[in-house]
């Protein structure tokens, strides 16, 4: 059974005016139907508004559903007894590292999920450590959060989440403010705990680029996934992801402008490599 | 009329323990006229530097002169300056305040002092500039998408008619057609204006696409300082601090090494486009 499945899940809010008056009813998810599998790698795209972020704060139940429904490692989230539990399967990270570090020390900061969760102290310095190397931020653990870049801040968040050892992280644009650099970081050690520990990955992001590794991308547009399918696949509709505000890697995008001055070249081209093959190199 | 930066340094928290170099002798001169990219890993110094060009801190050693003057002279205007060079900080959309958007750009030069009437027709022109709909100009802000508050952010500064744009990460966050028409609309307004524009970014590609200078911060310092072109030679030493060079300069290398006769300076999809498209033959 999958880590998190859902089936024709609605989220309707309504809309108010300055006085509080209700102008009309908003419907950001509709009727989204979701089956991720434990291992799974899940990217999600969509332009601002599209809904995608509301569909992400449902899975860890901060969000619940105004029809249908959402179930995460087989539990309810509408449940109030598996709340805590789903949150700790369920793990998510941000966009903006400032409004999820808490602690006046990175390696406090890290440890308060493990230690609310009511681990022993030995384990929660082991799970410190080996979560902040894996986001290569393990020299900066006596620092100050508030002292740090944004991208490090950012990278102290994901340590954070993986303190808590989830079977399914949730990232919420997470490299939207960092450097190349960084975003390099952040994307690796985000498929290291995806191959490596088997940690469930969904990602929503603007960078094309990111999506490639996915095994599977699902494009939100006006609350419905409208389209499904692995990167190649996705990517192969360049016209279409245009019209719906969005992008393609600028190698597939290159192969697409080639493609269409009369380069005999397949749809989809997702790396360097990729095309230079089919150029014949 | 320019901005000269003449040695400027800045150690935040000097003369305790704490005492951390932020900016290091940095000499820099902007003309009238250029769109500027600013770029560097995070922590490089780059905000640091931007804040120093409207006054916002004071370099710990250094001087910094606008149009001649030194602007920590004593005397000297701060708050003229800071019209004349405008800054739109990361996330400018968490700055709005008013109850209707038009209300919200009106805000800058109202301060200004300036009359009722040339307020209200600058924050028209403003909001026309960034591309906003009209029939949203008495909308609350805070109603609006992500790239339309960014927009509405974008013109109250520009409403205040500076000489110096200066916008950092104007497009963080935002999807790839609310990327490309806030970068548009900026381009074209420096084309249409002739304005100077200071582009702070971690996008490579679109460094690329719309500046015609670059300026590479690091440690606090400046790396390179050149061309498109010319900065994006240097892609060892761009990785090395924590950059890149955009997607179409690595795939030409790739096809070069594999051994195609492509040049490899191309930093945009057109010229990559037209340089494939020559080594095939097809030119």
């Amino acid at each position: 059974m999958g880590i998190i499945q859902a089936s024709k899940l609605v989220f309707e809010y309504i809309r108010r005016d300055e006085e509080g008056n209700a102008e009309g009813i908003t419907r950001a998810v509709d009727e989204v139907d979701l089956d991720v599998k434990q291992g799974e790698f899940v990217a999600i795209l969509g332009h601002n508004g599209s809904g995608k972020s509301t569909l992400a704060k449902h899975i860890n139940a901060i969000l619940y559903p105004t029809e249908g429904v959402i179930r995460v490692d087989g539990m309810d989230t509408r449940e109030e007894a598996h709340v805590w539990e789903i949150r700790q399967k369920a793990g998510m990270v941000f966009q903006n590292p400032d409004n999820q570090i808490i602690g006046q020390v990175v390696e406090e900061d890290v440890g308060f999920g493990p230690e609310n969760m009511g681990i022993p102290t030995k384990e929660i310095w082991e799970r410190v450590e080996e979560s902040l190397k894996a986001v290569g931020m393990y020299e900066f653990r006596k620092h100050s959060p508030n002292k740090l870049s944004g991208g490090q801040k950012q990278r102290v968040s994901i340590a954070g989440v993986i303190a808590m050892h989830p079977r399914c992280i949730i990232l919420d644009e997470p490299t939207a403010m960092l450097d190349p650099n960084g975003r390099r970081e952040v994307i690796r050690a985000v498929r290291a705990l995806n191959q490596v520990e088997n940690v469930t990955i969904l990602l929503i992001t603007h960078y094309m680029e990111e999506v490639i590794y996915a095994d599977r991308v699902i494009v939100m547009d006006r609350g419905k996934a409208v389209m499904q399918g692995t990167p190649r696949e996705i990517f192969s509709q360049v016209d279409k992801l245009k019209e719906l505000r969005l992008d393609v890697p600028q190698v597939t995008m290159l192969a697409h402008a080639l493609k269409k001055k009369g380069v005999p070249l397949p749809d989809g081209i997702l790396s360097a490599q990729e095309l230079a093959k089919a150029l014949g190199y | 009329m320019s901005i000269i930066l003449d040695h400027v340094s800045h150690i935040y928290e000097k003369d305790t323990e704490m005492a951390a170099f932020a900016l290091r002798d940095v000499c820099l001169t902007i003309p009238d006229g250029q769109f500027i990219g600013l770029i560097g890993h995070t922590g490089s110094g780059k905000s640091t530097l931007v804040q120093h060009l409207n006054g916002l801190l004071v370099p710990t050693g250094g001087c910094i002169y606008f149009n001649g003057q030194d602007i920590h002279q004593e005397g000297y205007d701060k708050k003229e300056l800071r019209s004349r060079v405008g800054l739109v900080f990361q996330y400018p959309e968490h700055q709005l305040f008013e109850v209707d958007v038009f209300s919200d750009v009106c805000f800058g030069p109202r301060n200004l002092g300036l009359s009722e009437k040339e307020t209200q027709l600058r924050a028209f022109e403003a909001l026309r500039q960034v591309g906003f709909p009209e029939e949203y100009f008495y909308q609350s802000p805070f109603d609006l998408s992500g790239g339309q508050k960014r927009r509405v952010a974008i013109a109250g500064v520009l409403a205040m008619k500076p000489e110096v744009l200066i916008l950092d990460e104007p497009t963080a966050g935002l999807d790839p057609k609310g990327r490309d028409e806030i970068l548009d609309q900026i381009a074209g307004l420096q084309k249409e204006t002739g304005i100077t524009v200071i582009l702070v970014s971690h996008s490579m590609e679109d460094i690329a696409r719309y500046v015609d200078r670059i300026i590479v911060m690091n440690r606090g310092s400046v790396l390179f300082d050149d061309s498109p072109k010319e900065v994006f030679r240097h892609g060892r030493e761009l990785e090395e601090v924590g950059l890149a060079v955009p997607q179409v300069t690595y795939i030409l290398r790739e096809l070069k090494e594999r051994g195609m006769a492509v040049r490899t300076d191309a930093t945009t999809l057109e010229e990559a486009e037209r340089e494939i498209l020559q080594a095939l033959g097809r030119g």
